[in-house]
C-alpha cells in the first residue's frame, strides 16, 4: 500500500517522500480515532524504511498544526468509567500514543514536520519527534497543560529536555505561554521560519535535499545524535497518571469539554 | 504609563489592514473582539502579527482579559 485515505489523516508515498496529511476538523485533536489511524500509520511505516528517504507530517487545517489530545474525548470516557477504569484508560491511551510517537522519532527515514498556526500540547509534541521542524511565521508553539493541573503527556517534557536547554523548558512548562516560531527558533527548536503558507513547500524542498545523500549514512548519524529518552518517557507516563487521578483535573476537564468555544485550548 | 500615540496608531493601523476593516471605524477604547469580528484564533494571530511588527515578545497572559486598542497599546508599551 502506498496511499492512505482515513477520516483522521491520510498519507502518500511517492520519490521517496511519505507525506502525512493531518485533516480532523477543527484542530487535528488526537482522539481514538486518529490514534487508530496513525497506528495504522506505523504498522506501514516499517516496510517503507527502503523505498523512502523522508517523511513530512503537516496539516491540512487552517488552524494550525495540531492543537493536541482531544481532552474533551478524554473527558467524556472518564465520565462513563468507574475511576480506576479510567485511570487505566488514561494509561492505556498513553501508551499507545506514546508507541507511535517512538515510532517515529526513532524511525530510520528524516522526519519533517511543517507546522502553521495552532501546534499546541500534543502538537507540539507530534512536531518534536520529527529530526526538523520548518515553521510558517504565523505559527504557535504552547504547552497549556498545567492549566489542567496536569504536564505533557505525549513525550513533551523528555525531549524538550533532549533539545532544549532547561530554562526554556520550564518557561514553556511553568508559564503556559505560547511561543512564535521566530522565539521557538531562537532557542533552537525550530530549523526554518518561512513566510505564511509556505511550510509544506519548504519542508517538500528540503525532503528533496536529503535524496542526495546515501540513505544508511543519513540512518546511522540520527541514530548516532538523537537518543530516544525511554526511560524518562517511561517516568512521564507515571507522573501523568498520578496527576489525572487529583480531584483538579476533572474541574479542569470539565470546564474545558463543557466550554462552547470550539477552541478551547486557546489562552 | 503614557501611550505614545503612535504606537496605538500602528496597533489599530494594523489590525484594520489585517481584518480588512476600515481604519476609520476603530478607536482606542473599542472592544477589538467585536469591531474586528475576531475570534479568540484570530486574536492568537493578531498578537503573533504584533509580536513580529513591534519586534517584542508578548506573553499571552498578559492579554487575558484584554479586549481594547489602548490596553493592549500599554502591554505592548511596556516592552518597548
Amino acid at each position: 500500500m502506498e496511499s492512505f485515505d482515513g477520516q483522521s489523516l491520510s498519507w502518500e508515498l511517492k520519490d521517496g517522500v511519505i507525506e502525512l496529511a493531518l485533516h480532523r476538523a477543527p484542530c487535528n485533536e488526537i482522539g481514538s480515532l486518529t490514534l487508530d489511524e496513525l497506528e495504522q500509520f506505523i504498522t506501514v511505516l516499517e516496510g517503507f524504511k527502503d523505498g523512502a528517504r523522508a517523511l513530512v507530517i503537516y496539516s491540512e487545517m487552517k488552524a494550525g498544526f495540531c492543537a493536541g489530545a482531544d481532552l474533551r474525548e478524554l473527558y467524556q470516557q472518564s465520565q462513563e468509567l468507574e475511576p480506576k477504569d479510567a485511570a487505566r484508560g488514561v494509561r492505556d491511551y498513553l501508551e499507545r500514543i506514546h508507541r507511535v510517537l517512538n515510532a517515529i522519532d526513532a524511525s530510520p527515514l528524516t522526519t519533517i514536520a511543517a507546522v502553521h498556526g495552532v501546534t499546541f500540547g500534543g502538537g507540539f509534541e507530534l512536531a518534536l519527534v520529527c529530526d526538523l521542524i520548518i515553521a510558517d511565521k504565523m505559527a504557535r508553539f504552547c504547552f497549556p497543560e498545567l492549566r489542567l493541573g496536569l504536564i505533557p503527556g505525549f513525550g513533551g517534557i523528555p525531549r524538550l529536555k533532549r533539545d532544549l536547554g532547561n530554562a526554556v523548558v520550564r518557561d514553556l512548562l511553568l508559564t503556559g505561554r505560547s511561543f512564535n516560531a521566530t522565539k521557538v527558533q531562537q532557542v533552537g527548536l525550530v530549523s526554518q521560519v518561512v513566510a505564511e503558507g509556505q511550510s509544506l513547500k519548504v519542508a517538500r524542498a528540503t525532503a528533496a535535499q536529503l535524496g542526495k545523500f546515501d540513505r544508511r549514512t543519513a540512518a546511522a548519524a540520527k541514530k548516532f545524535i538523537k537518543p530516544i529518552p525511554y526511560e524518562e518517557l517511561r517516568r512521564e507516563i507515571d507522573i501523568f497518571c498520578e496527576l489525572f487521578a487529583q480531584p483538579a483535573v476533572e474541574a479542569g476537564l470539565r470546564k474545558f469539554a463543557e466550554s462552547e468555544d470550539p477552541r478551547p485550548y486557546l489562552p | 504609563m503614557t501611550i505614545p500615540k503612535q504606537t496605538l496608531e500602528e496597533i489599530m493601523n494594523l489590525a484594520a489592514t489585517h481584518f480588512k476593516v476600515p481604519r476609520e471605524k476603530l478607536t482606542p477604547d473599542d472592544d477589538f473582539f467585536k469591531t474586528l469580528g475576531i475570534d479568540s484564533l484570530q486574536a492568537l494571530d493578531l498578537l503573533t502579527r504584533l509580536e513580529h511588527h513591534f519586534h517584542i515578545e508578548l506573553p499571552d497572559y498578559e492579554l487575558q482579559g484584554v479586549s481594547d486598542f489602548r490596553t493592549l497599546a500599554d502591554r505592548i508599551q511596556a516592552r518597548l
